[in-house]
């Protein structure tokens, strides 16, 4: 087109595949959240977080615009947007439109922006390679299934929900 | 090259949400997904306005103020967003210093000054390529977001440096700006309708 964009792509996976891949994702979301990222020791002290611990340190010191505003974007809108397009797809794969379907599929398309896992995880590795200078630090189990879900949903996101639209509906 | 023919031209406009494409008219629903499709998106150009005016402000106080404070048994230290990027440089890891420093000082800036090139052009019709603008608004569009970065950096040392004896860090109140501006700005990026620039053919040749 005349702005040198792609207008309309047919994505390689299938929704079938895809929908394997949110499944997947949701998994690895919760022990994301359910683990703590790193575990910090200095000198027989020893703290650990998780996301969420992170989260309520801010809003507990007072900062509860930025705790918003973190919880949003690395907890809210990913798994919103991954409970959608779950949704979204169960319902295409049964060749159903159901009557929230239109509107989910556009409230998708505003959420989307919004989720900023990979963001985050560079975040991660940034304060890793901070912190690594004044403590040891011994990886958690949550930071692997970050590193996992941020290629999860790489693919996920790169399945344009508009194309849900050209599967075949029965009703 | 000639132009081709625009849907506006042929008495078309498409859905914004899902692509189809529907008869012109001031407004309507779309009668696949029931999203409002108008032309071009009501007030476009003055929000954009209002949210890139307020993201400019908040700006100050996002650089200046301390983003992060440390409370340690040598003393209290509070750290801007450059003064991070300094840290970095210093400490042994330009690679970082320059990733923090491209991010969250760099793309913001460029991003407002884009943005305010691209509103201006629109607003007073400037002679610009057009192909350019339209690639310059992509841009914009897809990197917004990695500017959280920062944000992220300092929550996460908040939440994980708590010994109460040894080290305390908190969140500054550049933080909480600094995470308005990008917030601002991405809204602003998406108020803004990439379809304007097109429109400029009409007053100026581009």
């Amino acid at each position: 087109m005349r702005c040198g964009t792609v207008v309309a792509r047919r994505h390689r996976l299938a929704p079938d595949q895809v929908l394997a891949l949110v499944v997947a994702a949701l998994m690895v979301f919760a022990i994301a959240n359910a683990f703590p990222i790193v575990n910090l020791r200095v000198q027989g002290l020893y703290s650990a977080t998780t996301l969420w611990g992170a989260v309520a340190a801010l809003w507990a010191e007072g900062r509860q615009g930025m705790a918003l505003l973190v919880f949003a974007t690395t907890q809210a809108f990913p798994l919103l947007d991954l409970c959608c397009t779950l949704a979204l797809l169960w319902a295409a794969r049964n060749r159903e439109r159901p009557r929230w379907f239109a509107p989910l599929l556009r409230f998708l398309q505003q959420v989307r922006p919004w989720g900023m896992v990979e963001v985050f995880m560079l975040g991660v590795v940034v304060s890793l390679v901070k912190l690594s200078g004044m403590a040891a630090m011994v990886p958690g189990v949550a930071l692997w299934a970050f590193a996992i879900l941020t290629v999860l949903m790489a693919a996920i996101l790169s399945f344009h929900p508009h194309q849900l639209w050209h599967e075949p509906a029965d009703d | 090259m000639t132009e081709p023919t625009t849907a506006a031209e042929a008495g078309l406009m498409a859905c914004e949400q899902c692509g189809l494409v529907v008869p012109l008219a001031p407004s309507t629903r779309c009668p696949r997904c029931g999203a409002t499709i108008h032309p071009r998106r009501p007030a476009s150009l003055s929000r954009s306005w209002a949210l890139l005016i307020a993201a400019i402000i908040l700006y100050i106080p996002a650089n200046l103020l301390p983003i992060m404070q440390t409370t340690s048994l040598f003393g209290t230290s509070r750290d801007t967003i450059m003064g991070g990027v300094v840290y970095f440089w210093h400490s042994g890891s330009p690679g970082l210093a320059v990733l923090i420093f491209s991010v969250s000082i760099l793309i913001p800036m460029l991003k407002m000054i884009i943005l305010g090139i691209l509103a201006l052009t629109v607003q007073f019709g400037w002679p610009l390529d057009r192909h350019h603008c339209a690639h310059l608004y992509h841009v914009i569009e897809f990197v917004g977001r990695w500017s959280m970065l920062d944000v992220f950096v300092v929550a996460l040392m908040v939440g994980l440096v708590r010994f109460r004896s040894l080290a305390v860090i908190e969140a500054g109140p550049g933080a909480i700006a600094f995470g308005a501006v990008v917030a601002l700005t991405m809204v602003a990026t998406r108020s803004f309708d990439p379809r304007l620039i097109w429109d400029t053919a009409h007053r100026a040749p581009g």
